[in-house]
């Protein structure tokens, strides 16, 4: 269902990062780093062009075969002793999470990172009814910290130098000595967690990978603190979206592969733990209950359609957004939506509706930087321009959310008069002749001419009275006036 | 019962088109390999590239290089599990008296938790061998080596055979036949815990394990 | 004289050449740039005048009746077997990548394909299937080169600009430090999002600056546009200019 509320608007949102120097700064080092690592690694372009060919076909295989898997994945889950649950939405997440919880009377719960729980916000709906809910992961304890949701899926306190970090441990966290020494920082991290992974009375991580073929829940980390949440306490709760399953235990190992290349700019992850049940017989550790909620939220109405379905195939690694020069300038709040970046602008206008969203179909000047670093080749570009059509346009047979009520009578205007005018070629060499005659008289501050002459003469615009470009100017005479005066061919 | 989130989800599902399924080619995992000679150099060099530590030794002398390594490090527990062959040696050949204290974590956490979390300096544990391509160890806990063991103590010290080295993680998870049957966890360790979540910069000893030691026993 | 991979066996007798609406209105000499270097060659150049624009606009804000429309318009003037060179990489792009499944379904599809296996970027054209030999008439000069998205990624243009430019040897080439990104101009986008496009063409405008180099080159009337109206807005005197004209100007 679609979100309800007036829409977020993005344009002014840009607007006041592309004014905030520090964040500009804090971005703009952050993705060329990330950049750097991930192309490092995938030097040797027949690699990266087969393993990613690979982890397409694998996902494309998945969603192919997704109900099927998805019941597989539940028949061996269930065997091995993990208790399976299905939500349609958020809210019925939600509300299975709290039930799990007071069933054991937990109020202490500890999380690794999972953005599914950012769709579901998690962390409020709990804290609401008197449970606590801690972010384990450095970063996201560390904008829990400051009552702030992740500005990158990978590195969700990006935007944060280490002064600002220093500044907030100092504030919010008693008897940590002020230091912005991220060594020092670090250790404060972990003195206060450790204390509360050993009290917490439950667990809750995402999954990276859900194997059907042995039903195994597979997550990724580089801290720790995913193991620490999934193992130290006598619950475990998994979440996971529809899509994350794959159906055997060899698909996993190219997926993991480009998942740390193309988000860390690692070979490998510090652990890659792979829970396959709960405590065993004759085991000492490990959680006594392991549960995995696995949420729609859209999701099976973006598998309805066979060309937006490729959406589904994200792994979740980042590197759109690395590589986009919008978000590169904006960061990730500027979006106001759980996924920002590239896979944000097809995802959210999907499950939150198209005419709600309709800004973020269009923010983006389809450079196609995120295509080239998509590993498992989602064809974002295009899905962007279907998306821009499903907005104005609503196809028979459209399971698209919102379709068609993005539609603008001033735009369908402009594209008649587009049309008329490109298709008669009497009328457009009418319109050459004008535009060329008439070159030195055209008003800079018409409506479209003025965005482009002006900007909007907003906070990232030039000073007032200034402009931002030379108001283009028509030649002396058209190329098709200078061909038939040259002499050229016509047939 | 029957779910009527999970009916209306599958129901959908099942009543959409599917999207086209091109073959898996599974020749771009398949050609990465290393000559025998080569697998323990590399995952040495990449393991020791995110501050992996390693101690090099014999089949025949291992426990004592372990205990040397506690004394000189000034460490003065080490938890290890006493029911496995590489447990049972460590217990036979450690001298008693003064120096590091071998504790076994023989009981469940409920009775151990504080112990566990306060007290012990370093945790030793097998594995099911290394990873060539990316470096890494795999290491499946069983009711005789818990899980806990290589994630609480500030130091982990895992041993490992330098010819159990497969080429990649495709290569091990196949040839070790996982798919036939999965513990409740497995894990593939490859270094100290870490952390680049401020400002990118590197940050070591986040919230599992300080330190990594690789016991490695060549022939 | 075209085949199913796009690359002519020998070398035509005659070629098509769409100006593009951009260069017709805004770098025509550009335009006559290209038809020049591609007559040296020994080619009959046929521009047929019925010609107006590629709907790529439309295509990429949703409105795919229009763009249709327009398309069939221009297919239908090209109707024999010879390739059709384009002065811009995203024109190109749209006419060779995006034509064919613009028409799926349709019966037309059939002839929008055969259209977009004959359709060539101009230094494409140039590089690959006439390898021109060029001949540098011009004094010393720096310059430096940006690649129209659509260009790099859509027609995988890298190389073939770079080496007409090297043979020139007069001509230094002091690249971009940030070639690759995105100048903000992006068709709608910069009417739809003026502060990020400002930004971006900002960011690249000093990029082109720190080259030190007072010509600008692209093979895409949109980006010269964009980033040529931003270094001109700063009262720069750095030069925008078409890849087609540089290369006949320094040659002819």
């Amino acid at each position: 269902m679609s979100e309800t509320g007036p829409a977020p608007a993005f344009r002014p949102a840009a607007a006041e990062a592309l004014k905030n120097p520090q964040l500009r700064a804090n971005f703009r080092r952050a993705m060329d780093g990330l950049m750097a690592k991930r192309a490092a690694l995938f030097s040797d372009p027949v690699e990266w062009r087969d393993l990613r060919a690979l982890g397409a076909a694998i996902r494309a295989r998945t969603l192919a075969r997704l109900p099927e898997l998805l019941e597989t994945l539940e028949k061996n889950c269930a065997a091995n002793g993990i208790h399976v649950r299905w939500a349609e939405t958020t809210g019925e997440a939600n509300a299975i999470v709290l039930e799990i919880l007071k069933k054991h009377g937990a109020t202490r719960v500890v999380k690794g990172k999972s953005m599914v729980s950012e769709e579901m916000h998690l962390n409020d709906f709990l804290e609401e009814r008197g449970i606590e809910s801690l972010e384990s992961d450095l970063g996201e304890y560390i904008i829990q910290l400051d009552g702030e949701t992740p500005s990158h899926i990978i590195m969700p306190a990006i935007h944060k130098n280490k002064q600002q970090i220093a500044k907030l441990f100092g504030k919010k966290i008693r008897e940590a000595k002020y230091t912005e020494d991220v060594d020092e920082l670090t250790a404060i991290a972990r003195r206060v967690l450790r204390k509360k992974f050993f009290e917490a009375d439950a667990g809750i991580s995402g999954v990276n990978f859900a194997v059907a073929e042995t039903g195994t829940l597979c997550l990724v980390e580089n801290e720790g603190n995913g193991r620490m949440s999934t193992h130290v306490p006598s619950v475990h709760i998994a979440l996971m979206g529809i899509e994350k399953v794959v159906e055997k235990l060899e698909d996993v190992p190219p997926l993991y592969s480009l998942l740390t290349r193309s988000a860390t700019g690692q070979v490998i992850s510090t652990y890659f733990n792979m829970i396959t049940g709960p405590r065993g017989p004759g085991e000492k550790d490990g959680p006594t209950e392991v549960h995995l909620v696995i949420l729609d939220n859209e999701r099976s109405r973006i598998f309805s359609d066979a060309e937006l379905s490729a959406t589904l195939r994200c792994i979740r690694c980042g590197a759109c957004m690395n590589h986009c020069p919008v978000y590169t300038r904006i960061g990730g709040h500027a979006y106001q939506a759980v996924y920002p970046g590239p896979i944000g602008k097809i995802l959210t206008p999907q499950t939150e509706g198209v005419a709600r969203r309709h800004e973020l179909v269009h923010a983006s000047s389809l450079c196609g930087a995120c295509v080239e670093a998509c590993p498992v080749q989602i064809p974002i570009v295009e899905l962007l321009v279907r998306l821009r059509r499903e907005a104005t346009h609503k196809e028979p047979g459209s399971t698209v959310l919102q379709a068609g009520e993005g539609r603008n009578r001033l735009e369908d205007a402009a594209w008649f008069f587009w049309e008329a005018a490109h298709r008669h070629p009497s009328l457009y060499r009418l319109m050459g002749f004008l535009a060329t005659r008439l070159r030195r008289f055209l008003p800079s501050r018409l409506p479209v001419l003025s965005a482009w002459t002006w900007g909007s003469g907003g906070p990232q615009g030039p000073p007032p009275g200034s402009r931002l470009r030379a108001t283009p100017r028509p030649a002396a005479r058209t190329l098709h006036e200078l061909a038939r005066k040259d002499g050229v061919d016509d047939a | 019962m029957p779910d009527p989130a999970r009916e209306r989800i599958l129901g959908r599902l099942r009543g959409s088109p599917r999207c086209a399924s091109p073959a898996s080619d599974f020749a771009v995992m398949a050609r990465k390999t290393w000559p025998a000679a080569e697998r323990y150099p590399r995952l040495r060099r990449l393991m020791e590239a995110v501050k992996t530590e390693f101690l090099e030794a014999t089949e025949d002398g291992w426990p004592a290089t372990v205990r040397s390594f506690l004394v000189s490090q000034g460490l003065k527990t080490l938890l290890y599990g006493p029911e496995t062959p590489a447990g049972r040696r460590l217990a036979q050949s450690w001298p008693s008296g003064e120096g590091p204290r071998l504790v076994a974590y023989d009981r469940p956490i409920e009775q151990t938790k504080e112990q566990l979390f306060n007290e012990m300096d370093a945790g030793f544990t097998t594995t099911r061998g290394g990873i060539a391509e990316t470096g890494g160890l795999i290491v499946w806990p069983s009711p005789e080596e818990p899980r806990l063991m290589s994630l609480v103590p500030p130091v982990h010290l895992a041993l490992l055979s330098t010819d159990a080295i497969y080429d990649t993680f495709w290569d091990a998870l196949r040839s070790q036949g996982w798919a036939a049957g999965m513990p409740p966890n497995a894990l593939l360790i490859s270094g100290p815990s870490k952390t680049a979540d401020i400002e990118q910069t590197l940050a070591y000893g986040v919230h599992g394990p300080k330190r990594l030691v690789v016991v490695a026993v060549g022939r | 004289m075209s085949s199913p991979d796009g690359v002519s066996r020998g070398r035509p007798e005659a070629v098509y050449y769409y100006g593009t609406c951009l260069v017709d209105l805004f770098f025509p000499q550009a335009g006559l740039s290209g038809i020049r270097l591609l007559q040296r060659e020994g080619l009959r150049v046929i521009f047929p005048q019925g010609q107006t624009c590629c709907a790529q606009p439309a295509f990429n804000c949703g409105y795919h009746e229009e763009a249709r429309a327009v398309a069939q318009a221009q297919i239908a003037l090209f109707r024999q077997p010879y390739p059709i060179v384009v002065p811009s990489g995203s024109c190109a792009g749209m006419m060779k990548r995006h034509y064919p499944a613009l028409f799926e379904g349709d019966p037309f599809q059939a002839e929008a394909q055969a259209f977009a296996a004959r359709v060539f970027e101009l230094t494409q054209f140039l590089t690959n299937v006439l390898k021109v030999k060029l001949t540098d008439r011009g004094e010393k000069v720096r310059v430096t080169w940006h690649s129209s998205c659509h260009a790099l990624r859509e027609m995988g243009i890298v190389e073939e600009p770079r080496s007409l430019l090297a043979q020139l040897e007069n001509v230094e080439l002091a690249p971009l430090s940030r070639e690759r990104e995105c100048c903000g101009f992006g068709g709608t986008f910069a009417i739809r999002e003026p502060e990020i496009s400002a930004a971006m063409v900002e960011d690249k405008a000093g990029d082109v600056l720190s080259t030190g180099a007072p010509i600008l080159l692209s093979g895409d009337g949109g980006c010269l546009l964009n980033i040529g109206g931003r270094l001109a807005a700063k009262g720069e005197t750095v030069r925008a200019s078409h890849v087609a004209e540089f290369l006949w100007e320094r040659t002819k």
